[in-house]
């Protein structure tokens, strides 16, 4: 059984939303796309602050919205947490009053989720007496999340939640959301326009483009495609694995990392062995070459077979490629494509130059690329 | 009190009555139109508004007169009171709440409906997703959220009907102890001769009860808008 199964279509001034699709189990959904793509309004349609025009919204096996049978659950009874851009604190209530305000609409058999441990997960014991009025983004958000959580949802959805944040409330906030992620066992649905919260989050990535699903999996699968970047964005254009930690070679400061594609040895993970590590490799840090160099200082090459080469730009091409499960995406000049002869099929050597979003660090998405 | 005399005192604490009676009476009915108005738009709305306004822009006597011809003992809804309850409004203070309750409605309606508008809709929308019903919100994410404008339109309706003169004298006459609030006693004090001084000592009362409203609101209103966290 899913834990969201939707299927809605609803006008929506320009453009029509028209999307389809299925997520199952915890962790995070994430719903990635442009601006005016139609993300918000789909997390809108399952909250049921918006009634599409047709469709079905199913979460968990309970109907909430369906146009053929006539259903349509009022919101306050639908219990999907909704964490907005703008947090929508009660201002006349102290944060305490905010965190109860959906526990205490719960009747006490329901109570899975109690006050004391998401406190102490969001770190809000010290701000319980305070109004919202006297807190930072970072600190509304947090009392947010604790508000939406205690209302014992089966689903916490989420708009942007730091959208409204600067890089480094950001950064403050991420690790709440992991650790919501991992402890609070709520399925979650994200909308988000920032790569880098979808990588470092998301378990499976549903890209919305002009109000259709464009592509939806796992995150691995979605952003190893080289059709769809120009919904991801070329910028940020790139592959995402993950790995496991073998060991740490403490002389170097280094850390190796194994997936079924081999070996990446990186700058040290703060994470014991046996941990899973995220690491988005971008495009253009990753080098191919046809066979093993001799005498050059990269470390990391990694055996894979061309899979697909598509052209980028006006002298670019990204190619696709098979290491192991796992897929990679270097960006190369359509003058190497010829020389090289890439083409599906081939054999080739990866180098990779350079990782980032290694998942502990606290830095912003532009610093945490490191040369590997 | 005995620096008043007791004529004096009578006046004012039938005016203190009448204009706290059409407050009481009024502010339910205000609060629904102001939330209604502030909140939905529906057909008939610039209409509904209109009606709302009216006691503002006709003349209090024409107020009075309507009143007069509705709801007195002949009236058709004045009638009816009196041979179903009993109630007699004309001629007697409940008449005169009225009165001054139907002037000063539009006062109270105007600054309740912009704390309404005021009021972020997605926190409604907030409150929903936590399982908040409507009556549920209304109670505690509206009224809340309103009480500045209940304060700030209570004040200047209370001020309003202490004040009022044509609606009260029309509707329900100028009886010393029954209708005659402080407007009606000083103007029936300047009729008589030689009652200047005492219509002087009423018009400083006046003014003392209007000058202690205005501080006390002044104070209330810093204090309710710390209670609900707007400053």
């Amino acid at each position: 059984m899913s834990m969201l199964d939707l299927s809605i279509r609803q006008r929506l001034g320009a453009f029509t939303l028209d999307v389809s699709f299925a997520a199952d189990g915890a962790g995070v959904t994430a719903l990635f796309g442009r601006s005016g793509s139609g993300k918000t309004s789909i997390i809108n349609a399952i909250a049921g602050l918006t009634r599409p025009d047709g469709g079905h919204i199913r979460v968990g096996g309970t109907t909430f919205f369906d146009s053929a049978r006539r259903i349509d659950v009022a919101v306050e009874k639908r219990r999907i947490g909704y964490v907005f851009q703008d947090s929508r604190l009660f201002p006349h209530m102290t944060v305490r009053g905010n965190l109860e305000f959906g526990l205490r609409r719960v009747p006490a058999a329901d109570r899975r989720i109690a006050f004391g441990p998401v406190v102490d997960l969001l770190g809000l014991g010290h701000l319980l007496d305070r109004r919202p009025r006297g807190l930072s983004g970072g600190e509304k958000q947090r009392v947010a999340f604790g508000r939406a959580i205690l209302a014992q949802p089966r689903l916490l959805l989420m708009d942007e939640p730091m959208a409204s944040l600067d890089a480094a409330r950001k950064a403050e906030i991420l690790p709440y959301i992991e650790r919501l992620r991992d402890e609070m066992n709520i399925p979650i649905v994200m909308v988000s326009h920032a790569l880098d919260e979808v990588v470092r989050l998301a378990n499976t990535l549903v890209l919305i483009a002009d109000g259709r699903v464009a592509a939806s999996g796992s995150v691995g699968a979605v952003m190893g495609r080289l059709d769809l970047q120009a919904v991801t964005g070329t910028h940020d254009a790139g592959a995402v694995l993950d790995l496991t930690v073998e060991r740490h070679v403490d002389e170097d400061g280094l850390t190796v990392l194994a997936f079924d594609g081999g070996r990446l040895t990186v700058p040290r993970v703060a994470r014991a062995p046996g941990a899973t590590v995220r690491l988005h490799i971008h495009s253009r840090d990753v080098v191919l070459a046809l066979r093993q160099p001799a005498g050059v200082s990269l470390r990391n090459a990694l055996a894979a077979k061309v899979v697909e080469v598509a052209e980028s730009g006006p002298t670019a091409a990204d190619v696709r490629l098979a290491v192991g499960g796992a897929f990679l995406i270097a960006r190369v000049t359509r003058a190497a494509v010829r020389e090289l002869g890439l083409e599906p099929g081939l054999p080739v050597v990866a180098l990779v130059k350079g990782i980032a979003f290694e998942p502990t660090s606290g830095a912003t998405a532009r610093d945490r690329v490191v040369d590997v | 009190m005995d620096f008043l005399t007791p004529m004096e005192i009578t006046a004012l604490l039938l005016s203190l009555r009448v204009a706290g009676v059409a407050i009481a009476l009024g502010l339910p009915v205000a609060v629904l139109a102001a939330w209604v108005l502030g909140r939905y738009s529906f057909p008939g709305k610039t209409l509904f508004d209109g009606l709302v306004h009216l006691p503002l822009v006709l003349p209090p006597v024409v107020t009075g007169y309507i009143l007069l011809v509705t709801m007195g003992t002949k009236g058709v809804i004045g009638g009816w009171l009196y041979q179903t309850f009993g109630v007699k409004l004309i001629f007697t203070a409940e008449g005169a709440s009225l009165a001054v309750a139907v002037t000063s409605f539009p006062l109270m309606v105007r600054a309740i409906r912009l704390s309404v508008e005021a009021i972020d809709g997605g926190l409604e929308a907030a409150a929903r997703t936590l399982g908040a019903g409507p009556v549920d919100r209304f109670f505690t994410i509206l009224l809340p959220l309103m009480a500045p404008g209940l304060l700030s339109g209570s004040i200047v309706a209370f001020a309003a009907a202490m004040g009022e003169f044509g609606a009260v004298i029309t509707f329900v006459s100028n009886i010393p102890g029954q209708t005659q609030t402080l407007p009606l006693a000083i103007y029936a004090a300047t009729q008589e001769p030689g009652g200047d001084a005492v219509a002087a000592r009423l018009a400083a009362i006046s003014f003392s009860v209007a000058l202690v409203a205005l501080m006390l609101s002044e104070l209330l209103a810093s204090r309710v808008r710390r209670l609900i966290g707007q400053a």
